[in-house]
């Protein structure tokens, strides 16, 4: 017979590791982690500098020291987490399909889910670049795997496309192994990420940043052997006459996250087509009854903190879901207005028998292109603004976190609203 | 004479504009969101310093690597320097998290310690 849990987490990353420490704290009995990796902690594991825990812990830890926090809790509180072992399948009815090497196919079910897989990489097909395929080519999250985790060193020379924060974390580490990073190249005319380790990344080190750059073609029968880049107007058109030559040996991507949900889809869970991940509730719940979902797998987020707190919501939810209490009755829709590209939740309830975590309704949303001066982000419910928010500036890359009391949001909403909006002004 | 920084603190990374006088002295200094910014710039004019991050070897444990850092950030000009002499070491597991790994780093009276708990091996 199979076990039934109350509450099921795939994924022991920092989303997973919250949701369940909190399922527990808010009575569930039996917690399960799943997590096909040996040890828990996620992406933090191979993500070994400072930078995490500013906002719930007031500290600059390095990946595993935040991690190591919330591994000690969940040990603490008794969740079980089965390691070694690959989720494949999840049904709407929530049933749990995995396997692993020691016991084969495993079922089990679950009176709530909370999807928590985190995310995976961008590669070179998704983007296409011309010439050849030698060896050499990686993307920064293997290389930041190989280099902090297994201890191998890859390559001597490196060209690095994309200046996402893994990117431009990696051209350090890198540097500090001994290996020579010749330059960052990057399409956008901005730089894509945080711009704290555009100073101690690249400037530090003084390794070239190119924006409104790209790499045109890859040279190299068996391993690479240079890079022609180029650069791109503002429609990204390469630009004839300015192609440059780079000698490398290894070429690294940081060209993006993506949510990772496979397994969603399976379960009849609706994605949302901007942000590739779950359409969720301020409660994280998806459109899947008793199925929620917290961490990158919804939304890339830029701080470990902000993904610690979606999971205890979830992990909340989920366990209240299990106990039986009721559910959402009505929903308004929210959609990304004028400036704002992303926004989770796509939803908010108005009615309903669920309790939140608190009345904190937390909007993470990113904006379409560069603000240089003071802008405010508006919640609208059409006529009204609801609630406002002020940013001295914006950035795409960095994700701006609206704080919403939602006694204050549901008395505010005018009642034949048909939907709220978020824009900029 | 006006000078920007990136603000490194956190990860808002306020852009800070500051003004100096002949001396180096800041006479004028906007932009920041809390008070750190106008430490970090002191600090970043006067004596600059960074956290390194980086990794030991380590003998007979789960893993062959055990992630450190320092516990406070060190001179900036010193950190490739502290990163050479980190390479030279070689812990035997298990290791602890907040284990001491290099104390009193180049003589500068910081300790680096580990980042996370290494398990002996099977
Ligand atoms: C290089 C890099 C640098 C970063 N720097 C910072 C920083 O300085 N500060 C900061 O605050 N944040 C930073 N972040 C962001 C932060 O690390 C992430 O937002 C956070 O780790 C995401 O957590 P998660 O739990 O959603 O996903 P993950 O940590 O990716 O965890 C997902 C887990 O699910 C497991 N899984 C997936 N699919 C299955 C399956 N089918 N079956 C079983 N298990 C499965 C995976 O093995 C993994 O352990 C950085 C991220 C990266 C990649
Ligand atoms: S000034 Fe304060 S808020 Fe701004 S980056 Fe520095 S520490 Fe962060």
């Amino acid at each position: 017979m199979n076990k039934t849990y109350d509450v099921i987490i795939i994924g022991a990353g920092p989303a997973g590791l919250a949701a369940a420490i909190e399922a527990k704290k808010t009575g569930a009995k039996d917690v399960l982690i799943i997590e096909r990796n040996d040890e828990p902690g996620g992406i933090l594991l191979q993500c070994i500098h400072n930078g995490f825990g500013s906002v719930l812990f007031k500290k600059d830890l390095p990946g595993p020291a935040y991690a190591y926090n919330f591994i000690t809790e969940a040990k603490q509180l008794g969740i079980e987490m089965l390691f070694d072992t690959m989720v494949l399948d999840i049904t709407a009815s929530r049933k749990i399909y995995a396997t692993n090497s020691h016991e084969g196919f495993l079922e089990f079910d679950a009176k709530a889910i909370v999807l928590a897989m985190g995310c995976r990489e961008r590669t070179r097909g998704q983007i296409r670049i011309p010439g050849t395929r030698p060896a050499g080519v990686f993307t920064a999250g293997m290389v930041q795997r190989l280099v902090n985790i297994e201890g191998l060193m890859p390559g001597k020379n490196f060209v690095i496309l994309g200046s996402g924060d893994i990117g431009m974390i990696m051209a350090r580490r890198l540097t500090i192994e001994g290996a020579k990073v010749i330059k960052v190249v990057e399409l956008m005319p901005y730089l894509t990420g945080l711009r704290r380790n555009y100073v101690q990344c690249l400037q530090d080190f003084n390794i070239q940043l190119s924006l409104s750059t790209t790499i045109k073609r890859i040279i190299g029968k068996n391993r690479v052997e240079a890079v022609e880049t180029v650069k791109v107007d503002d429609c990204l058109n390469p630009v004839a006459g300015t192609e440059e030559m780079i000698d490398c040996d290894s070429i690294l991507l940081s060209i993006g996250l993506i949510p990772e949900n496979e397994l969603s889809k399976k379960s009849g869970v609706q994605l949302d087509p901007l942000t590739g991940g779950p359409i969720v509730d301020e409660n994280m719940a998806t459109n899947v009854a008793g199925i929620f979902s917290a961490g990158n797998v919804v939304t890339i987020y830029d701080l470990v903190d902000y993904v610690s707190k979606a999971g205890f919501i979830a992990g909340k939810n989920a366990a209240m879901y299990a106990a039986g209490q009721t559910a959402v009755k009505k929903y308004v829709e929210v959609k990304a207005g004028d400036g704002i590209r992303t926004v989770i939740p796509q939803k908010i309830s108005v009615e309903r028998g669920l309790v939140p975590l608190s009345n904190e309704v937390l909007f993470e949303m990113r904006v379409t292109k560069e603000y240089p001066s003071k802008i405010s982000v508006d919640l609208m419910d059409g006529v009204n603004v609801i609630a406002s928010h002020k940013e001295k500036y914006a950035r795409p890359a960095e994700m701006i976190t609206m704080k919403v009391d939602w006694n204050d949001l549901t008395t505010k909403l005018s009642k034949d609203t048909a939907g709220l909006v978020v824009k900029i002004s | 004479m006006e000078r920007k920084f990136i603000c490194i603190r956190c990860p808002q990374g306020c852009e800070i504009i500051t003004t100096l006088d002949g001396h180096g002295v800041i006479t004028e200094l906007t932009g920041n969101s809390c008070k750190l910014g106008p430490e970090y710039v002191k600090q970043e004019i006067s004596d600059p310093r960074r956290t390194l991050t980086t990794t030991v070897m380590v003998e007979g444990g789960t893993h062959p690597l055990c992630p450190v850092w320092s516990e406070k950030p060190v001179p900036k000009d010193r950190v490739m320097e502290l990163a050479a002499a980190l390479r030279g070491i070689k812990l035997n597991a298990p290791v602890e998290i907040n284990q001491i790994v290099l104390a009193n780093a180049l003589g500068t009276g910081i300790n680096v310690i580990a980042s996370r708990s290494i398990h002996g091996g099977i």
